[in-house]
């Protein structure tokens, strides 16, 4: 029988967070009271229909957008009343996987991993190469290091994503559908990949996604339903 | 060297570019990479940019033109005041002034000379029939108004009747004829109605309201002019006594004038500032100039905004996603600046090769002094960069379209 690992420290709370856009009576609600506990080393899949609110909760912890109301505390931080140089301070400690790659079609697949570095003050030279060259070689791309866009596949784009977004070891991960591009070989290789971060670095990933290879290796489903979190599951608890 | 070879080379030339800029910035040079990556767009641009500043620098090769055009008679005055008619604004507009004036300066201490001058503007007609403008300074033979030793040395000649000597560097005619000019081999002129024989040659050069000068002796140049009068020159050349202090003296003769608003003293460094100042703020021919100075610039900006613009504009998702990251909005600020800079010095060196073929194909045609210093071109390479950078920053403006929010 598999035991339930005792769980990390809490890495996002959410109390109460509410989120409109618009004004007056054109104001849409997108999110309602939604509590949340995520612990570090977790992969978190938050899963729900179009419009049910879970992209306007990944901006919110992921710092793209200011809070409203409510309290999200992050890493420790309030980002509650965060001004934007705060909120891009703490963005260097994320990780952001897009669905579409966002690749600058000018820079090689190590140049473009190299930009999730630098933002940290890499040097000019040094380690950085070494880090990029093994990230992407985990990630199947060790002969494609000096391709650009444009001569790579949208599975291997989509590689070079992930890498740019976890070169910079970051404590969390905020992912959008970012197995929709790859096979399954890659997508389970990536997953594990994440998994393997959790487990060995304490990163916590937080990822949007219907693909039932990635869900079946999560820690934790959330279930989002129209601005509202309506399940919380442990796969790994109901074994 | 062979294909594979010159490819090689460019490749390592590429390389070398490349990490010169990253030890240069500090950072990945994506600014060069993006450019480079778009060929097309990088060469619409650097042709751009080349245009501009060789409009700049041919604006700005005529305006130094004018202005080196004016200075080109002052200089050749042997002296160191001038006086003349009070609204004098440039050497052809002077009008005459008494000459008991010129006897009043004379009388100041620290005054050595006072050489009546007189101007007058003739048309010479060639053989063509096209008109060759010449402006005429008369004065006595005896006297040495101006400084080049090579008019002292022949001035003597002028003493005879329907004399004069004529400038070798007349725009439109051949030197060769003009500096076959002897008191032996003299050529005959026609002006005025006047049968006028050149029995010598100097050399100034025309500017942009006449071709060249003749010297005349004032006898000469009175039969040109017959409405002119001997006792009314255009101006008063003024020499000083060794060791006299040019503005002391200046100052006394304006003070042994009295109040009388007829004529004005100045040096002659002071009456070639406002002659010049003139000719470029008043004259249309300067103002077309300055204008033509300001279209460069205005063309080059908007060539490089559409490029800098339509690039920012490409690339806001990737921009939106590096904000996501965590990179500072002067990240972005930097790509863009750096872009503006390299398009204005790549721009800047194929407009500086070619405006160099261009000043030497003017000035060989219109004689006039067309110079390119080595200080209007780091002007001109400043003045690009900066208003490739001027460009660059109205471009960021699209920056702010790039939100990392949209990306989910």
């Amino acid at each position: 029988m598999a035991t339930t690992p005792s769980p990390g420290p809490v890495s996002i709370a959410v109390r109460g967070l509410q989120h409109g856009f618009g004004e007056g009576e054109a104001r849409k609600q997108a999110l309602f009271d939604v509590d949340l506990d995520i612990h570090a080393g977790e992969l978190t899949v938050l899963m729900g229909a179009s419009g049910s609110g879970k992209t306007t909760l990944l901006t919110l912890l992921g710092c793209l957008r200011g809070v409203q109301e409510g309290q999200v505390r992050l890493l420790g931080q309030e980002l509650l009343g965060a001004d934007q140089a705060t909120l891009v301070r703490m963005r260097r400690h994320l990780g952001f996987i897009f669905q579409a790659h966002n690749l600058h079609d000018s820079l090689t697949a190590l140049q473009n991993v190299r930009l999730g570095l630098a933002v940290h003050g890499a040097a000019v030279s040094g380690p950085w190469q070494a880090a990029g060259e093994h990230l992407l070689g985990l990630l199947g791309l060790a002969e494609r290091l000096h391709y650009v866009p444009a001569r790579l596949s949208g599975g291997q784009k989509q590689r070079v994503a992930i890498a740019r977004a976890l070169v910079g070891n970051p404590d969390v991960v905020f992912a959008d559908e970012p197995t929709a591009a790859l096979d399954r070989d890659s997508a389970l290789q990536v997953v594990h990949l994440l998994k393997a971060l959790g487990r060995e670095r304490g990163t916590t990933v937080l990822m949007v996604t219907h693909d039932s290879k990635v869900i079946d290796l999560a820690d934790r489903i959330l279930t989002m339903e129209q601005g509202r979190l309506v399940d919380d599951q442990r796969p790994a608890a109901r074994v | 060297m062979t294909g594979a070879g010159s490819a090689t080379a460019v490749a390592r030339a590429d390389a070398w570019l490349l990490h010169a800029l990253e030890r240069l910035l500090g950072r990945l040079p994506i600014g060069w990479l993006q450019l480079r990556h778009s060929r097309a767009r990088l060469l619409s641009a650097v042709g751009g940019v080349a245009f501009a500043g060789l409009l700049v620098l041919m604006q700005l090769g005529f305006q130094g033109a004018l202005v080196g055009s004016i200075a080109l008679p002052y200089r050749a005055l042997d002296a160191q005041l001038l006086i003349s008619a009070t609204d004098m604004n440039t050497l052809s507009d002077a009008s005459p002034i008494a000459r008991a004036r010129l006897w009043q300066a004379l009388s100041v201490p620290g005054v050595q000379a006072v050489t009546p001058v007189h101007l007058g503007r003739v048309d010479w007609r060639q053989p063509d029939g096209s008109l060759r403008t010449l402006d005429v300074l008369g004065f006595e033979p005896a006297t040495t108004p101006l400084r080049p030793a090579s008019i002292r040395h022949q001035q003597a000649a002028l003493a005879e009747a329907d004399t004069v000597m004529i400038d070798a560097r007349t725009r439109g005619v051949d030197p060769a004829r003009l500096r076959a000019a002897s008191p032996e081999t003299p050529l005959v002129l026609e002006l005025r109605g006047q049968r006028i024989q050149v029995a010598g040659h100097f050399e100034i050069g025309g500017g942009f309201s006449a071709d060249g000068y003749l010297l005349a002796s004032d006898q000469t140049f009175l039969r040109l002019f017959p409405s002119r009068s001997a006792g009314a020159p255009n101006l008063g050349l003024v020499t000083l006594q060794p060791g006299a202090d040019a503005a002391t003296v200046a100052a006394a003769i304006r003070q042994r004038f009295g109040p009388a608003d007829d004529v004005k003293v100045r040096t002659l460094d002071e009456a070639i500032a406002a002659d010049q100042r003139f000719q470029q703020t008043q004259r249309p021919v300067g103002l077309i100039f300055g204008f033509g100075v300001v279209m460069g610039v205005l063309v080059g900006i908007v060539i490089v905004y559409q490029v800098l613009s339509s690039d920012v504009a490409d690339h806001l998702r990737e921009y939106a996603t590096l904000k996501a990251v965590g990179y500072p909005g002067r990240f972005f600020l930097g790509i863009v600046f750096e872009e503006a800079v390299i398009l204005g010095v790549l721009g800047f060196v194929p407009g500086l090769l070619i405006s160099v073929g261009l000043y030497a194909v003017v000035a060989a045609q219109t004689g006039l002094p067309m110079a390119l210093t080595a200080g209007r071109a780091a002007a001109v390479l400043v003045g690009t960069v900066l208003m490739c950078t001027l460009a660059g920053a109205l471009a960021t403006r699209r920056l702010a379209r790039a939100d990392p929010a949209d990306l989910f």
